[in-house]
């Protein structure tokens, strides 16, 4: 990284100092006023919590203290998206009855219209994650898609998968705890963990493993014993087949005793959850989750280890507060470290939606760039297993890579070509099989929606704005540092184009990483 | 230390020069010379997997004919018995799969049934997952059986890549880390795009290294890599037929590969099953048929094992609507010069089905792994398929 001073920089030095004194003499309110973090710490704490920020929210951010940023941008954190959903949330489940008496192309025909609807509710998230005033928003219900992770491809229904969507957009920054416990009543995750048809005779131990192994504890934190008592707690908690909401079922729950690592009573699944959530363990599972998103791949070294403990302990203290956590992780040494910088592999989603945004790339039809994140990798409301995206280094394997590079390269070679790269990613979907909807029919309506989408945007407009010089820097290390998160890998560009530097900034190796 | 800085260190340790990327072709240097590294490594044995995607039916592909059971189980779908290709008094192939007789006949084809594991699971991703990384029924694995087995004992560095994957951006099998993996559709596709690709300094972390070293894989494999050679042999023209084409132009670029995994998509015949499998079968007998003969073609046919594999078997009771269900044990095919052909395996036990109406199994599908990395490459599977799984006695000494 390297260290630029711009007369803004001096000046916001001179002011912190002037600051730092008066409040050494006891003139300011304050105990400590913060330092101003700059504009490239802005763009670093903006681009790991969003998708490429734009210019005005970073000089924003710039003057203010780390404390200051990361609190605005936390108390920015909506509970409820700003697109209007599709209309068929509300739809109630096929009857019981009717579904018996379906034929068979009926049921290919219900199957087909979740497979759909999964794509408009995909299309909805991505139009959401462009438009939201608050990306980390968006960031969070991700990972904590990614972190109690449901699959469509089970659940089918996909009206549940929306509920179970909007429940975790309204918790994303709230209470772990209720959201766990939410998480645990929540109708898709019944039906993808097998919980809607636990019964005391015959428990589904699938949830009562998960929630352990992956939701809370994390692997080596309990015994199989502890799995069996708990998945006996959460008998009985069901769905409404009518109207797709939870159900307790008292006829089917165990209200025998149970001993769940060391308690012992008529434990139902909340009392489970309690003593789940007493454990120091699972602070430090989710706080050590929570620092690979947006930190770095792990803490690393003592003084890294001792912030980590501190930040795992603040939430445990908080009572599972993720808005205490995530503030004190944003705003600490180990966030801003120059050396954690550039070290996380953007996801799939990051990738997308952030060359998205960053070249004003505006297009009525996301089903295209739905469907590239998924051929690279996150299909978003389908992640691969329970484990969710194991994402990191795992994200970049020679196929994907390439599809990455080459997605980029269709797409900044020349703006009406477009459509080529888009056929592209249709002919890998139609090899994958399981990612479109089947047959010629899905691939007509889907090139026919994107003829009429017309994708608009102009590079040399994006690149030239970068020559009117407003600051000291050159144009191409204003547009480096607006691209990339570190220096370039690559040799430097030979052109005098701006949209030649752009071409090659996007095709360098530091562009996959955030 | 991953695998490849182990390498660079060997190379130093042992005074051999590591070759820059000149032109982003190589970017190391040999430690012996290539042709010595070809009959010296295991891995000139090449395996070709065939992931039959969907869940092929095994009961219509290897049909128990002279089970009554079978007919009364599938009153629709039952082949009738004057079509089936006749393998054993008890056996016989859907008849699509002409093709593969004359293998049969010259006892190159082997024909392994009741393939399955223990605790079976229905789902078509969870079951591929066991099946790709050969873990248990309740376990999850991050790689790949493959890629475990190349972590531990890598194909030679001049090798194009330890394994290629055909017409699929999802890796299965070579999944992870510690193997090199280049997916493509198309080889000369593959080396347009790899021009995007360059060879790189070092990265300042272990993301930047990743990515990188991913990078070199791409441009390596491209260095070697080239879609020139012209077959006497045909290919079908069909989506399987093109990734046979691409498999055999990936053989024939003499460029160092271990491993190749094709797809045939499609198997999931939950309705009007006779028409769409009888497709499918014809197009993956007409595809191996091709396929032996390009490798024939390329003095390869004697040092290739070709394999087929599924996530699951399908129900042996047909369903409602003229198709099958998500059943379990299933079969699998191996065929390539070396292989010993026949029966292989359990029969299926048609009466005696599990409370899902589904098959037991009599093999474990880690035994066919096992029977790859210890007898085909004469390596020690026990380590990589956490556990001893006793190798088919398939292939000839």
């Amino acid at each position: 990284m390297k260290i630029r001073i711009s007369p803004r920089n001096i000046s916001v030095l001179i002011a912190s100092i002037w600051l730092g004194a008066f409040s050494l003499l006891g003139l300011t309110a304050h105990a400590a006023v913060e330092p101003a973090i700059g504009a490239d710490n802005a763009r670093h704490l903006l681009n790991r919590t969003g998708f490429a920020a734009s210019e005005a929210d970073i000089s924003t951010f710039a003057k203010l203290g780390r404390t200051e940023a990361a609190d605005q941008l936390v108390r920015g954190v909506r509970t409820v998206a700003t697109q209007a959903p599709p209309a068929w949330v509300s739809d109630l489940p096929v009857p019981a009855a009717r579904l018996r008496d379906m034929t068979q192309e009926e049921r290919l025909a219900e199957l087909r219209k979740n497979v759909e609807r999964a794509f408009e509710l995909r299309e909805w998230w991505f139009r959401e994650m462009l438009n939201t005033p608050s990306p980390l928003t968006e960031k969070m219900t991700l990972f904590w898609h990614g972190h109690f992770a449901t699959s469509q491809q089970k659940v089918r229904f996909t009206p549940l998968m929306y509920e179970q969507h909007v429940m975790l957009r309204r918790n994303a920054m709230g209470n772990f705890g209720t959201l766990l416990r939410e998480v645990s009543r929540d109708p898709a995750m019944l039906v993808y963990l097998d919980g809607a048809n636990s019964r005391k005779e015959q428990p589904n131990e699938n949830f009562a493993r998960e929630v352990m192994e992956l939701f809370t504890l994390g692997e080596g934190n309990y015994t199989e014993a502890d799995i069996k008592e708990a998945a006996r707690a959460f008998t009985g908690w069901s769905v409404d087949r009518d109207t797709g909401k939870f159900l307790f079922r008292r006829g089917i729950h165990d209200y025998g005793n149970k001993t769940v690592m060391g308690k012992t009573g008529n434990l139902d699944g909340d009392q489970v959850i309690d003593v789940l959530l007493a454990k120091p363990a699972t602070a430090r599972f989710i706080t050590r989750k929570l620092w690979k998103e947006f930190v770095s791949p792990a803490p690393s070294g003592a003084g890294e280890e001792a912030e980590f403990n501190r930040l795992a302990d603040l939430f445990r203290d908080s009572g599972y507060s993720i808005a205490k956590l995530m503030r004190a992780m944003l705003s600490s040494d180990a966030f801003y470290a120059a050396d954690n910088r550039a070290v996380l592999v953007k996801s799939p989603v990051e990738f997308v939606i952030g060359t998205m945004k960053q070249f004003d790339i505006d297009t009525p039809n996301l089903r295209p760039f739905v469907i590239a994140s998924a051929l690279l990798g996150q299909n978003v409301f389908t992640p691969p297993n329970v484990k969710g995206w194991p994402g990191g280094e795992t994200w970049i394997n020679s196929a994907t890579l390439l599809g990455r590079k080459q997605l980029i390269d269709r797409l900044f070679r020349n703006e009406d070509r477009m459509d080529a790269a888009l056929r592209n990613m249709d002919e890998m979907a139609d090899r994958n099989g399981d990612m479109s909807p089947p047959g010629r029919e899905a691939r007509q309506r889907r090139q026919m929606e994107r003829q009429m989408g017309g994708i608009r945007w102009n590079l040399d407009k994006w690149a030239d704005g970068f020559t009117e010089g407003k600051q000291k820097a050159t144009p191409l290390q204003s547009m480096t540092r607006v691209v990339l998160a570190v220096a370039p890998q690559n040799s430097p560009v030979q052109s005098d184009k701006p949209s030649d530097w752009a071409r090659q900034l996007v095709q360098d190796p530091v562009y996959q990483l955030k | 230390m991953n695998r490849r800085q182990f390498l660079q260190s060997m190379a130093i340790a042992a005074g051999v020069p590591l070759a820059g990327s000149l032109n982003g072709v190589s970017w190391a240097a040999p430690l012996v010379s290539a042709a010595d590294q070809s009959v010296a490594s295991p891995y000139r044995n090449l395996l070709i997997l065939i992931e039959l995607k969907g869940a092929n039916d095994g009961l219509n592909t290897v049909i128990p004919y002279a089970d009554p059971e079978y007919a009364l189980l599938r009153p629709k779908l039952a082949i009738a018995r004057d079509q089936v290709l006749q393998l054993s008094e008890r056996e016989a192939f859907h008849p699509s799969l002409q093709p593969l007789m004359a293998l049969w006949d010259r006892k190159e084809l082997a024909v392994v049934q009741g393939v399955g594991y223990p605790n079976p699971n229905l789902s078509h991703f969870r079951s591929i997952e066991i099946w790709d990384t050969a873990s248990k029924s309740e376990e999850y694995l991050e790689a790949g059986w493959l890629a475990r087995t190349f972590a531990v004992r890598p194909a030679p560095r001049n090798f194009a890549a330890d394994g290629v994957v055909v017409g699929s951006s999802d890796m299965g099998p070579l999944s992870g880390p510690g193997i090199r993996t280049i997916a493509l559709a198309d080889t000369a596709q593959f080396l347009r795009n790899a021009k995007l690709a360059q060879a790189n300094s070092d990265g300042r972390n272990a993301a930047l290294k990743h990515i990188l070293s991913v990078e070199q894989e791409i441009v390596h494999a491209a260095g070697k890599l080239n879609a020139n050679y012209t077959f006497k042999a045909d290919f079908p023209r069909n989506a399987f037929g093109n990734q046979v084409k691409t498999a055999a132009q990936l053989v024939a670029s003499k460029a160092g590969i271990a491993t190749i995994r094709l797809t045939h998509a499609g198997f999931d015949t939950h309705a009007n099953q006779l028409p769409t499998h009888a497709n499918l079968l014809r197009d993956l007998a007409d595809g191996m048929a091709s396929l032996k003969a390009a490798l024939v073609e390329l003095n390869r046919w004697d040092s290739t094992l070709v394999m087929t594999y599924a996530e699951f078997g399908r129900r042996p009771k047909e369903n409602q609507s003229g198709g099958t269900d998500h059943g379990t044990a299933n079969v699998q095919l191996l065929t390539g010069g070396k292989v010993k052909g026949g029966l292989y395996g359990a029969a299926p036990q048609l009466t005696r089905l599990d409370g899902n109406g589904n098959l037991p199994f009599a093999v474990d599908f880690r035994s066919t792994y096992a029977t790859v990395i210890d007898k085909w490459w004469g390596g020690e599977s026990a380590g990589v398929l956490g556990g001893k799984f006793a190798a088919l006695d398939v292939l000839k000494a």
